[in-house]
């Protein structure tokens, strides 16, 4: 194990995407830390997603590098459950399992386990993300936003991955679900060693549980720093996002 | 990294000191399972256990998990159990996994397998009741929406019903020419086949024209719309009640059955009958030409012999039929449609259930309107 591979989670350089003739991503590099959770904020539409995507493999790119964890990302994403574990946007749980099978599906797939000590994992990881056992035999449709997200959360952290990508966790809930969801994720990150990639546009999860924030505008990370650095930014598509109305609140915070 | 994960057992007298080592994570999930269970016995038989966590090299959920699941049958009925050594990154999770898998829900008792099946058996009848009823609504709405529009021809969603008749009409002739002149071949084929063993040939003509006008054309074209257009509209209405886009409209002071039941509902009761007619006509000309190259019957002969077999009866028959079917198959896909719940099984499920029971509809249609002309000597 090299110095570096130690220092960096996650390593783009000069990566580029596009579809058709419209390139989303120009040239992007980007180093995600070991051990940090960093939230990526951009406007809707600017390829936030699509970065997310591309890293972990949806995406084709049509030039750069990419390593996780050291290892260059080739084209498919084989047996890549245990090197990441991803929370999409609408939670993408499986409809036709329940809740406990939803979660041990990773475990069942990658492993050869006893089905009691998988049933004990799957309840341990949703008493972890903050759900009941009772609730393992419910449905996906039978569930709340916030719960979706739990267990979406429960599924992702299933095989303990080390890196944890987030599409918009925060998105649909309501500001107390968000806040829990937001702690949430700072403790297990902490207990487990995460880092954490989030994808978001919610101020308050870049203030409160971000280490670093790293901003995407016309293809490229524009700042990258802790929120104060961004705050003082002179990027105008930073200023545009971090001063405008909705922000002043937060930033009152902030001083 | 990855280190094979040990389990070093070590008593003295009423204590035990187990000192687990390596990689206790889940890549190793089947070693450790071994491991825990090997030592079971001996855990058992003692009254104090300690687990010296230190030469743990990395350690998952899982792999805490498991020794956690170990301290906790050492600590059962009156015995202590305690960790020791538990390097600082590791006690965060330890700590958590203390907490977990503490209340296990009961495990619901497993029923009876026969009671279950009398119990399903229950559920099918009580549901077959509800089905007619959920039919007859739908039926009753479309009523009452056609009399809306009758009272009010603006209301009409006239764009909405052309692209319908468009799509489940026009876009579907190409297909049902091609299966129902297969199929007309085939009758008029194992008619000169079979008959000619009493040289009867002549009558394959009688048989094509009145079985395909009377009952197989309107009949294969009415099976083939419930799965090419009715799974369709189950499977639309289906998606569009998951998305909430049919509460959308009823928000909006909209009926969905005036926008979206109706329209579709009409195009098939027109359509079908067209179909029908098309199918018919491709029917009798594959016999036509099954007659001229496998029966050695010339086309001016087929065609005189037609002439005699059937009469415009047959043909009414036939054709009156398609509207019925029509609208039983339009009712049943709607009404499934709007049977979806939330996932995306319950639309799979829906859909097969749309078509299966239109399909069986239809045919049963089918025989109650050939016991009715029968008796009505049509």
């Amino acid at each position: 194990m090299s110095e570096q591979q130690e220092e960096f989670a996650i390593r783009v350089r000069d990566l580029v995407v596009g579809f058709g003739r419209q390139t989303v991503l120009d040239h992007l590099s980007l180093d995600v830390r070991r051990g940090e959770i960093l939230g990526l904020v951009g406007a809707s539409g600017g390829g936030k997603s699509v970065l997310m995507r591309t890293i972990i493999g949806l995406i084709p790119r049509r030039s750069g590098t990419i390593e996780v964890m050291g290892q260059p990302i080739g084209g498919r994403t084989q047996g890549a459950a245990t090197a990441w574990g991803i929370l999409f946007q609408q939670g993408a749980l499986f409809s036709s399992l329940t809740v406990r099978q939803n979660v041990q599906f990773p475990l069942r797939e990658n492993l050869v386990l006893s089905q009691e000590l998988m049933d004990e994992i799957a309840i341990a990881k949703l008493e972890m993300v903050g759900l009941r056992a009772q609730d393992a035999d419910k449905y996906p449709a039978e569930l709340s936003g916030g719960m979706t997200k739990r267990v979406a959360l429960a599924r992702a952290l299933a095989l303990d991955p080390p890196i944890l990508f987030l599409d918009e966790p925060t998105s649909g809930l309501d500001p107390i679900a968000a806040g829990d969801f937001d702690a949430l994720i700072r403790t297990l990150q902490r207990t487990l060693g995460l880092t954490v990639f989030m994808v978001t546009h919610d101020l308050a999860s870049l203030t409160t549980v971000c280490d670093r924030v790293a901003a995407l505008a016309d293809g490229k990370i524009v700042a990258i720093g802790p929120m104060r650095e961004l705050l003082q930014s002179e990027h105008p598509w930073v200023r545009a996002y971090f001063h405008g109305k909705r922000s002043q609140m937060l930033q009152h915070e902030m001083r | 990294m990855n280190t094979e994960p040990l389990l070093l057992a070590t008593p003295s007298g009423d204590a035990l000191k187990l000192r687990p080592e390596g990689s206790w994570t889940a890549a190793n999930v089947t070693t450790l399972e071994t491991l825990s269970r090997s030592v079971g016995a001996e855990v058992d038989r003692s009254r104090v256990v300690t687990l010296d966590m230190s030469g743990i090299r990395a350690l998952d959920t899982l792999g805490a998990w498991v020794l956690e699941k170990l301290s906790r049958r050492a600590a059962s009925s009156g015995r202590s159990a305690e960790f020791v050594g538990v390097a600082d990154h590791f006690s965060g999770l330890m700590d958590e996994v203390r907490q977990v898998n503490r209340h296990t829900p009961a495990s619901a008792a497993v029923p009876n397998p026969v009671l279950l099946r009398l119990g399903d058996l229950g559920k099918a009848t009580v549901g077959a009741r509800e089905d007619i009823t959920i039919f007859l609504q739908m039926l009753g709405a479309l009523f009452m929406a056609v009399i809306g529009v009758l009272r009010r021809p603006r209301t009409l969603r006239l764009t909405s019903l052309v692209y319908q008749l468009y799509r489940i009409g026009w876009q579907a002739i190409p297909i049902v020419v091609l299966i129902t002149f297969l199929i007309g071949a085939i009758i008029a084929q194992q008619g000169f086949f079979h008959f000619r063993r009493f040289g009867a040939e002549s009558y394959t003509v009688d048989m094509v024209g009145i079985l395909v006008l009377r009952e197989l054309g309107v009949l294969i074209v009415a099976i083939m719309v419930a799965g090419r257009s009715g799974s369709a509209y189950t499977a639309e209405l289906g998606s569009m009640k998951m998305r909430e886009e049919i509460d959308a409209l009823s928000t909006m002071g909209l009926d969905p059955v005036d926008v979206l039941i109706l329209p579709r509902v009409a195009a098939l009761v027109i359509a079908l009958p067209i179909l029908a007619f098309i199918g018919s006509i491709a029917a009798l000309y594959g016999g036509g030409l099954v007659a001229q190259f496998y029966g050695d019957m010339g086309p001016a002969i087929y065609i005189a012999r037609l002439h005699e077999a059937i009469s415009v009866t047959h043909f009414e028959v036939g054709i009156l039929k398609a509207p019925f079917m029509a609208l039983v198959i339009g009712i049943v896909a709607c009404s499934e449609g709007l049977r979806v719940k939330g996932s995306a099984e319950s639309l799979g499920r829906q859909t097969t259930t749309s078509v299966v029971k239109s399909i069986f509809l239809v045919i049963v249609l089918d025989g109650l309107f050939a016991i009715f002309f029968a008796s009505i000597g049509m």
